[in-house]
């Protein structure tokens, strides 16, 4: 490459960060749970078009804005404490393969549930923030990306002073670093829990909106967890930095490859790039950038 | 003695794990108000399993309770949930410490706070009397647990179960891979806190010439069964205890020990 373009390279990375953010905002979801219960919940991705969907389906039916989405949260939380205590309470203790399974089922289970609430048709969504592009030192950047980028950083602001300065935060961290003690001090997991599915539900409404703006609030919504799973991959299930650099990584590295490398195989490789990025990561670090390293005194 | 100076009974408790492997089959023991009970037996004897029974953790475990039961002050421990226990004044200091290890020490002393359900200004006169207590833990109240020494974990999960403000302490294994002089402090420190404040104590020790130096009366266990119970000053003079039941081999110089139960019964626990 005599003449590398750089401006355009750039234009390519901050796309693909920004893109990145979306896959963040998914990941994060995943990171709450497993964090607190040790549970991958498949179904992230079900609660995310849910969400998506509900909202979408009231403002059709002319409930204003604010009110659609506070009604949305109302029927999330409702929904992650109703999981919690009916599918994950009573399998607490059996082994994360059948929590897995549980929580997979329990994906096709709302997929199916909200297809039949309202109904199978694609719903445009329009979160009042247009797509044009606008130029900052020639570099094109999209609005849309930097408003969910925004919303991005806020909400992961938010979660990390709930986490450090309140004592269900305090409470939600020593459960995550040892449940047993948790129970033996006696902390109420089961409450714990619950709101930490009613977090996940909220993370959920947010990245169903933003991914429903961007294509549509539809079935195949819920397959964006297959793009959260090399963000996990590379940033630790259980870090919700980590969740925020992987998304970045992922996203970057996806609009790079396809770019730079793509027509060697002639295009199309930004879909399973990540995996890739994933796998040489799982070869050389397993617990991921920011994964749960043992604290232990040499 | 009259009735209301028992503060928990365990009667013939039988517990198994995952189903099938049995661990205990017949525990019983009392502890009385005010006083430091040892709970003593050899490795895998069932001290740890009787513990977690007493605290309603064996299901966390994957174990339960499949005979006997558990009293704390007239309370059937096992429907009452662990949070509820504490609640009530029955708190556990877990074999191995289980600090929460990427909390800083005083997050750690907060989590007892908060299992309690304290209030702020509760947790903050709390944290004083553990301090004082435990001068070693004001100093380093804002390094993570988890690379503190085994000694300082060992204080931060004592001192987190006293942020519960317990009536009943229960320790296992408190002195496990802690050097003779931090393991003589902490039990000093147990028995200061038994005398000024009248807390009860049961505590599961590995380590019989410690716990017997320290508690008022100390039940045996073998091979999940409760099969002695005495004084501490009785137990402490019979050798033949600690050759059979604790399993350390200074055994006397006339060849095999007689079993102790051959011998002179004391008191069998029933």
């Amino acid at each position: 490459m005599f003449d590398f373009d750089y401006s355009f390279f750039l234009e390519v990375l901050v796309g693909g960060l920004l893109s990145g953010v979306m896959y963040s905002l998914v990941a994060i979801g995943f990171v709450l749970i497993y964090k607190t219960s040790g549970v991958l919940n498949f179904a992230q991705g079900a609660m995310l078009l849910f969400a998506a969907l509900t909202f979408v389906s009231l403002v059709e039916r002319g409930v204003p804005f604010p009110l659609a989405f506070i009604a949305t949260f109302v029927v999330m939380a409702v929904l992650g404490m109703a999981i919690e205590r009916v599918v994950l309470r009573p399998l607490v203790n059996k082994p994360p393969i059948t929590l897995f399974m549980a929580t997979l089922g329990l994906s096709y289970v709302i997929e199916g549930a909200a297809q039949l609430v309202w109904g199978t048709q694609v719903h445009g969504l329009d979160l009042g923030v247009d797509d044009t592009p606008f130029e900052v030192s020639g570099i094109l950047i999209s609005k849309f990306d930097l408003f969910a980028a925004a919303i991005a950083a806020t909400m992961v602001a938010f979660l990390t002073a709930f986490f450090r300065y309140t004592r269900i935060g305090l409470a939600f961290r020593a459960v995550a670093d040892d449940q047993f003690a948790a129970f033996a001090v006696g902390l109420r997991l089961p409450r714990i829990w619950a709101i930490v599915w009613t977090a996940a539900g909220a993370v959920a409404l947010v990245a169903g909106l933003l991914w429903g703006a961007r294509l549509g609030v539809q079935f195949s919504l819920s397959l964006v967890v297959l793009k959260a799973l090399p963000v996990l991959v590379l940033g630790g299930f259980d870090s919700i930095l980590g969740a925020i650099v992987g998304g970045l990584l992922i996203g970057a590295s996806e609009k790079l490859a396809e770019v730079y490398i793509g027509p060697f195989f002639g295009g199309g490789i930004e879909s399973w790039f990540a995996y890739v990025v994933a796998l040489v990561f799982l070869l050389i670090r397993p617990a991921g950038l920011f994964g749960q390293k043992l604290v232990e005194r040499a | 003695m009259a009735q209301d100076e028992i503060q928990l009974v365990v009667d013939r408790l039988e517990a198994i794990y995952n189903h099938s492997i049995v661990a205990l089959h017949g525990v019983s023991l009392t502890v009385r108000r005010g006083e430091i009970l040892a709970l003593l037996g050899a490795n895998g004897a069932g001290k740890s399993t009787t513990l977690k029974a007493i605290s309603n953790l064996l299901q966390a475990e994957r174990g339960q309770i499949t005979g006997g039961s558990i009293l704390f002050e007239g309370l059937d421990v096992s429907r009452t949930s662990p949070a509820e226990l504490v609640r009530r004044g029955l708190v556990q200091v877990l074999e191995g410490r289980h600090c929460f290890r990427s909390l800083n020490v005083e997050e750690n002393l907060v989590t007892g706070g908060i299992g309690r359900g304290s209030s702020r200004a509760e947790i903050t006169s709390d944290l004083e009397r553990v301090y004082a207590l435990f001068p070693r833990l004001r100093e380093k109240r804002k390094e993570i647990s988890g690379l503190t020494s085994g000694g300082e974990q060992q204080m931060t999960a004592i001192g987190r179960a006293l942020m519960s403000r317990p009536r009943l302490l229960v320790l296992d294994e408190p002195s496990m891979g802690l050097a003779p002089l931090i393991v003589r402090d902490i039990f000093r420190k147990l028995k200061s806190l038994n005398q000024s404040e009248g807390l009860s104590i049961l505590v599961a020790e590995q380590n019989s010439t410690v716990a017997l130096q320290y508690a008022d009366r100390a039940t045996v266990l073998e091979n999940g069964v409760a099969v002695l119970e005495g004084p501490a000053a009785t137990l402490r003079e019979r050798d033949d205890v600690k050759a059979f039941y604790l399993g350390e081999s200074r055994v006397s110089t006339d060849g095999a020990p007689t079993h102790p139960r051959a011998a002179e019964p004391m008191a069998p626990a029933a």
